[in-house]
């Protein structure tokens, strides 16, 4: 039998409280040891210390969380559930997220390293929110009636998939379970969905929830494991016909094979980005330097649409320069228990191995660092907040995807100069542009090639707003109405209501 | 056992705004006031109106009745919420979240809710409980979904140097005139749109039945909406309703009642301020039963449709037409199902049909029963009075109707049938399109191609093939001909509250002058 994993949080945490929650993989709604008995171990990134271990998944048991998912989508889910139904289990969801805040928010800092404030108020708030968007999606699934011609009647159908597959990554455990969850049980999908395996505890915590929120068993199956193993077995399998996966371009491109390779199951991807943030000359400075800091140290820089990429106007270049750097100098390192921590520690060794080596090469390459540039603190994965400069387009800084606290800052001259720089790039999710004529801003965002372009802010998301890459950095649109295309397979009925036969 | 479910309006508990009233579920003590700017208040001058209980013909309690002087404070308050705290500067995910707690907090107090239901319109407790308030919270439920997913466009122009795109707004302060027949649900089809869209609300229930309308309004405040978003004033049609439908800082109103009343709301409409109108009026339904209908299933809707809420229904299916072959078979059939129709006491579990609403109705009912004897239509079953306290009237089938009979013609508003036979498909369709109103149509057969010409040919704005009077809260309703202007439930309510903003937002292109 998996164990139960008891935990107390203490100052400087704001919650006091303790959780306890079952380690297991989740299918057909119970916790389960993995096939093979084996376990994971959980690491605690602000100390490197473990933390728990939790049920390894296998092959194996995707197998059996397939059967059960599907077992679930012919008798209690899919389209034998009315869409209100599913929209009241999905808001029943959102309300025990919410009733549950501090305890997911303090699993959450303690297992990904973000700070607790943080955690409740953006991770946690968002995710319900999310789930709570979806739940009001769920009896809203509309087909059409199409004129044709009076000899036929035709409309379509927007029904569900089926069981698909779902793989989240660990820089935004809950946050990313929602975005997944959301939609794919608001078209009546049932879900096998794997877990990162450095961050797998707060949707361990979440089992319990869907549980007492009233799904049926099967409809949500979780596994914790590694890529190599559930993923690619998701991502293979022959009786999964839809893959929904965030993570790295390159596990990306093995996955879209994969679906190629079994049976062209349907795939969206979010993937990586080196996102370009623009700042003209008349934007309001001291904003600019703001947003552009959260921009990319937001969540200690592990976010797939970081603004990693900055570009300033050469007429402000240097005002903002030491705008910014004084800037970054205030933004709190540390503890993520502690209430006034901005940023905690990267979320695993190798994430932080790979982070001080991208910071080496730009060292290498003759990069200036401006501020940073250094490991934070002797205990954990803390990284210091780190801008290079002078930087020329072909360094592997300048070109390659970081994931951590770690910008590079460029001149421009103007706006076909920065059209050019800021598209130079494979990848495509998101961009920024800062100016107070809206004429300019306009026309640039127009000719960005990214799937959200900012204009006066930056890693703004609602559940409402579609968010999806160009380029490499993906396939398909999550968030918003747009969603619900990646969970539905349309059928189109023709009814001949008079035709002759040929 | 039930508890005072009030906690907040200190109003409450005032003589003046409230009444004692003994329910099966224990004593309770209703709002009698007028609710404007989340309080309840007497009406500026003191007057009233009583409301009566139909089960027993007694006088339940006296309710403020709105005057004009009334109406404008109710407005003002709209207003100021419109500009303030509600419409754009209230996030429609807040919208929604607050009409998801209502919903919740209406589902907790189903039962109390529905006994006085019951008390006031007369309806069996069981179907207000089970049906209309059921349906009402996942009406509020499926509106709240809508709040934050109002769309407009970005809509490619050939102009590379020009944004242009759509702002669905929330029209504003809508006046909102409800029926008698659904207090509840009819609050819920008109609230949940309205508030999802953004706009606030000046509602006048019916006199008739005002009081499950002001017990929804505490449970506004308990939810926690801002003041003056939704505000109900209780009065006469002629009054409330006539100042409501002239005011000129209202901006929108939607009645659902007599084809007859929804001409003057149009007219008032017109002569005032031109404010956009919906309307959802009267029927006189048709239901057709072609000879490869399973005829019991198709007796069974039949039924349904005319005996539901005791044929108190805009939908009611009041003329059926079976084709001759079967005409006898479905009679029998027909029969035998009416008498088994239990009319009795509404707080009774096992009662299907209460008495009528009114006095009013019970003697126009008896009137239509009686024209149709004179006529010379056949009482088959029912035809007059059940009891002699109450206004409970007995299902009534009559035949060998003839189309130009008033009780064929008009919409009568009680569980009276009237029955007839066609022989051939296009004579059905005839007969069933041979009435100004098209509300609801329902039409019986197991032959495809049949269901099909059939429902494409029945002029109604709810068809019903091999089913009748099952409405879902996301497919839209609403009516042809007279029978209304406009659609509720489904995405399509949504139109009705919002105001369509085209935005061409030019960012490059400069126009020389002078121009030629």
């Amino acid at each position: 039998m998996p164990a139960t994993f008891n935990y107390t949080f203490d100052a400087p945490c704001p919650y006091k409280g303790t959780t306890s929650f079952n380690t297991g993989i989740f299918i057909d709604g119970k916790f389960h040891d993995g096939s093979e008995k084996k376990t994971i171990e959980v690491f605690n990134p602000s100390n490197g210390k473990k933390i728990t271990d939790i049920s390894e998944g296998t092959p194996a048991d995707v197998d059996t969380a397939v059967a059960a998912a599907h077992r679930a989508f012919q008798t209690s889910w899919g389209l034998k559930v009315p869409g209100s139904e599913r929209g009241r289990l999905l808001l029943r969801l959102a309300d025990l997220i919410e009733k549950n805040a501090e305890e997911l928010a303090a699993i959450e800092a303690l297992d990904n390293g973000k700070a607790y404030s943080i955690a409740l108020d953006f991770d946690v708030a968002q995710s319900a929110a999310v789930i709570r968007y979806y739940g009001g999606w769920a009896d809203k699934i509309q087909g059409k009636t199409i004129e044709v011609d009076e000899t036929k009647f035709a409309y379509t159908l927007h029904e569900p998939i089926g069981v698909v597959g779902q793989i989240i990554p660990w820089n935004f455990p809950l946050y990313m379970l929602s975005w997944k969850l959301g939609p794919a049980l608001a078209t009546g999908n049932t879900i096998v969905l794997k877990t990162s395996e450095f961050t797998p505890l707060s949707a361990l915590r979440v089992c319990a929830l869907i549980n007492e929120a009233g799904f049926p068993p099967g409809v949500v199956n979780i596994l914790s494991g590694y890529g190599a193993t559930v993923g690619a077995a998701i991502a293979n399998h022959m009786h999964i016909e839809k893959v929904a996966f965030t993570g790295s371009t390159l596990v990306g491109r093995s996955i879209l094979k994969a679906a190629a390779n079994s049976n062209l199951k349907k795939a969206t991807l979010e993937l990586g980005g080196k996102s370009p943030n623009i700042i003209f000359d008349d934007a309001n400075l001291d904003d600019a330097v703001k947003w552009t800091a959260f921009g990319i140290m937001f969540n200690h820089g592990q976010c797939c649409c970081a603004g990693s990429r900055v570009f300033v106007q050469e007429r402000i270049y240097d005002k903002f320069i030491s705008a910014f750097s004084a800037h970054i100098k205030t933004l709190k390192v540390g503890n993520p228990m502690d209430p006034d921590t901005f940023q905690g520690p990267q979320v695993s060794q190798i994430q932080y191995d790979r982070i001080m080596g991208y910071i080496k090469s730009g060292k290498e390459e003759g990069a200036k660092i401006l501020t940073g540039g250094e490991r934070h603190g002797s205990e954990g994965y803390f990284i210091q907040p780190t801008v290079f400069t002078d930087v020329k387009p072909d360094m592997k800084i300048v070109k390659e995807e970081i994931f951590g606290p770690v910008v590079v800052i460029q001149k421009f001259k103007d706006e076909d100069d920065i059209i050019h720089m800021a598209n130079d790039t494979f990848y495509g999710l998101a961009a920024a542009v800062f100016s107070r004529d809206i004429s300019r801003a306009l026309t640039v965002a127009n000719r960005l090639q990214a799937g959200t372009v900012w204009v006066n802010c930056y890693n703004k998301l609602h559940p409402q707003v579609p968010f999806g890459g160009y380029k490499q950095s993906g396939i398909g649109r999550e968030l918003g109405e747009y969603a619900l295309a990646n969970y539905t397979n349309i059928k189109s009925v023709q009814i001949n209501l008079a035709a002759p036969a040929p | 056992m039930h508890r005072t479910y009030f906690t907040t309006t200190s109003a409450v508990g005032t003589p003046d705004v409230s009444a004692a009233v003994a329910l099966p579920s224990g004593k309770a003590t209703l709002p009698t006031g007028l609710f404007i700017n989340n309080k309840f208040v007497p009406a500026v001058g003191g007057e009233t109106f009583q409301t009566v209980n139909p089960s027993t013909e007694e006088v339940i309690c006296a309710v403020s009745s709105a005057q004009a002087a009334d109406v404008d404070l109710a407005v003002a308050a709209a207003r100021q919420a419109f500009k303030t705290t509600w419409g754009k500067h209230c996030p429609g995910t807040e919208r929604g979240k607050l009409m998801f707690k209502l919903a919740d907090l209406m589902e907790e107090q189903a039962q109390v809710l529905a006994e006085v239901e019951a008390l006031d319109n007369g309806k069996p407790v069981k179907i207000a409980r089970d049906f209309d308030i059921g349906d009402s919270v996942a009406c509020l439920r499926y509106y709240a979904g809508w709040a934050d997913k109002i769309h407009g466009q970005t809509i490619e122009t050939n102009d590379l140097q020009k944004l242009a795109y759509t702002k669905h707004e929330p029209i504003g302060v809508c006046g909102q005139i409800i029926p008698w027949n659904y207090p509840i649900q009819m609050w819920a089809w008109k609230v949940a749109p309205a508030l999802a869209c953004g706009c606030t609300i000046v509602m006048k229930p019916s006199e008739l039945t005002p009081l499950t309308a002001l017990m929804l309004c505490e449970l506004i405040v308990q939810a926690g909406f801002p003041p003056g978003v939704i505000n109900c004033v209780p009065g006469i049609g002629s009054v409330a309703g006539h100042a409501l439908t002239y005011h000129l800082d209202v901006d929108k109103v939607a009645f659902t009642g007599s084809t007859l009343t929804g001409r003057k709301i149009m007219e008032a409409a017109a002569k005032s301020n031109l404010k956009k109108v919906t309307l959802e009026l009267g029927g006189k339904s048709p239901n057709l039963v072609f000879e490869s209908a399973d005829l019991d299933q198709a007796a069974n809707w039949c039924l349904l449709g005319i005996t539901y809420n005791m044929g108190q229904d805009c939908t009611a299916g009041s003329r059926v037409y079976v084709q001759d072959t079967i005409y006898d078979t479905f009679l029998q059939l027909l029969i035998k199902k009416f008498e088994q129709v239990k009319v009795g006491d509404p707080y009774d579990e096992k009662t299907f049909n209460g008495p009528l609403v009114s006095k009013g109705q019970f003697e126009k009912v008896l009137g239509f029963i009686d024209e149709g004897k004179k006529a010379g239509a056949k009482v088959i079953t029912g035809g007059g009075r059940q009891g002699t306290k109450g206004y409970f009237v007995k299902p009534t089938i009559f035949a060998n109707v003839t189309p130009n009979m008033r009780i064929v013609k008009e919409e009568i508003f009680g569980p009276v049938l009237s029955l007839a036979s066609f022989k051939t498909e296009e004579e059905a369709i005839s007969l069933a399109n041979a009435t100004t109103y098209g509300l609801g149509a329902g039409l019986h057969s197991n032959d495809a191609k049949q269901c099909m010409r059939v429902s494409g040919a029945l002029e109604a704005g709810t068809v019903w093939v091999n089913q009748y009077n099952l409405l879902n809260n996301n497919v839209p309703f609403g009516g042809f001909k007279q029978s209304g202007i406009g659609r509720e439930l489904g995405q399509y309510a949504l139109d009705n509250y919002t105001a369509v903003k085209a935005v061409h937002f030019n960012y490059g292109e400069e126009l020389e002058w002078p121009p030629v």
